[in-house]
């Protein structure tokens, strides 16, 4: 099996690293780069705690192989924040207090993220489904949804 | 979870050059958005010693109206197909049915064409194909062949390609009159999960109507018999109720993990009447909206 150099962007770094045709992307991001923010949840895509951002979109990077990132631009939750700083939309969360054991947040915020680029005013039914896939354990949701109806402006969801 | 089996990765720039490496390679794969492949290396249960990637293949990711066949590249995915303006406009039914796969992320990463390659039962994609007389276009160095959706769909994860094949695109023919279609997906619960029982319609103005079942059968089944009976009706409460004693003459659902057979018969002619009733309300404009949830 022949090794490969890959390199990418990882939140505005370039990053060039030797991968293994099956080497996953989740794995490299957190035990060879040492970005822990996405998680191994259920490995299989039905969770979400692996969410990660390539050329802009929010994938599961435990079905991405390693090598299918070369030339893209990754971003994890650690490229989200504003020069050190939370961001408003993860202070809102904080603000509400939406997480409880924290695991899901990762992909949580970045799917969040996406869906205010598309719909920065959702109605609530447009943020039940673009967060749906993102399991969470804790919260019975609730209080995540509510924190990006509010950040989107409209406490209770926005009318379409 | 690693994967163990170790293979060569190949990400070609031209179809001639990946249609090559199939050729040759025997126990090659091709990955496109990967979230079944990928799945399936991690299990073990697929052992490819070349993954051809075709990603870098830029034309096949197009989605394309010529008159009236809507062409699909194997490159496009779930999501591109829900924010596509030419199929929003056209044939809005496969937003639908594109919104109903999964989730955002897998959306944006999963293709259509991958989905009628893994030909899972459940598949989401294959009733509306089956149902509208969609041809999948395969190539091979030696040339192309086009395969109608229903000599597509063979088993239960077996399809016609055969070795050293690539699809390209599939193309659908938007029918001339004006109609209406609706795709409902039982999940056991709100929200993503693979179907229990999926119903696909589309009726036409004049008369005309399609039907197809997916997760009820080895591949999805198409209701020939219900669309016979349909044809230049009127939906009133007869109609319906034949048309539902019709289901169980067209599907074959089996008792698995996700529910038993006579549940899924049992959805199946729930979903009928309301996904026909939908789509007959569409094409008078007071339809639901596309993408509401309907069960």
């Amino acid at each position: 099996m022949m090794k490969k150099s890959i390199s990418f962007q990882l939140n505005k770094e370039m990053r060039t690293i030797d991968v293994s045709p099956n080497e996953g992307l989740l794995e490299m991001l957190r035990d060879r780069i040492g970005v822990k923010s996405p998680k191994c949840g259920c490995d299989r895509g039905d969770c979400g705690t692996c969410t990660v951002v390539i050329d802009g979109k929010t994938v599961r990077s435990c079905l991405v192989l390693a090598i299918e990132v070369d030339g893209s631009e990754l971003t994890t939750l650690e490229g989200v924040m504003n020069q050190g700083q939370i961001n408003p939309l993860q202070q809102m969360f904080l603000d509400k207090n939406v997480f409880q054991c924290g695991f899901c947040a990762p992909g949580m915020i970045l799917s969040a993220t996406e869906l205010l680029e598309k719909h920065p005013h959702p109605t609530r039914e447009q943020v039940q489904e673009g967060l749906a896939g993102n399991l969470c354990r804790c919260t019975g949701y609730t209080p995540i949804i509510d924190a990006v109806l509010e950040h989107g402006g409209c406490k209770g969801g926005c009318r379409e | 979870m690693a994967i163990v089996h170790e293979f060569e990765y190949l990400k070609p720039k031209t179809l001639k050059e990946a249609l090559h490496a199939v050729a040759k390679n025997r126990g090659a794969m091709l990955l496109a958005g990967g979230t079944d492949l990928v799945g399936h290396l991690k299990e073990g249960s697929v052992a490819p010693s070349l993954i051809v990637d075709i990603k870098g293949l830029r034309e096949l990711k197009k989605i394309v109206l010529k008159g009236r066949i809507l062409n699909v590249g194997a490159l496009v995915t779930f999501g591109e197909l829900m924010e596509s303006r030419v199929i929003q406009s056209k044939f809005p039914v496969l937003t639908e049915i594109a919104g109903k796969v999964a989730s955002v992320g897998i959306r944006n990463r999963a293709t259509m064409v991958g989905n009628i390659c893994s030909a899972v039962p459940c598949l989401d994609s294959g009733p509306v194909l089956l149902a509208m007389d969609a041809i999948i276009h395969v190539k091979a160095v030696r040339g192309g062949r086009m395969i109608p959706a229903k000599k597509w769909f063979l088993q239960a994860r077996k399809t016609a390609i055969k070795p050293g094949e690539i699809v390209t695109h599939v193309s659908i023919p938007l029918p001339e009159e004006k109609g209406a279609g609706c795709y409902i997906k039982l999940g056991r619960y709100q929200g993503e999960d693979l179907a229990q029982a999926s119903v696909f319609v589309w009726m036409g103005k004049k008369g005309q109507s399609r039907v197809a079942f997916g997760s009820v059968g080895p591949t999805p089944l198409r209701g020939t018999r219900i669309e016979k009976h349909l044809k230049g009706k009127k939906l009133d409460p007869a109609v319906l109720d034949l048309a539902k004693e019709l289901v169980s003459e067209e599907v074959s659902p089996i008792t698995d993990i996700r529910a038993t057979k006579e549940y899924r018969l049992h959805m199946c002619k729930i979903m009928l009447e309301r996904a026909l009733l939908s789509a007959e309300a569409r094409i008078r404009g007071n339809g639901p909206k596309y993408g509401k949830s309907l069960i």
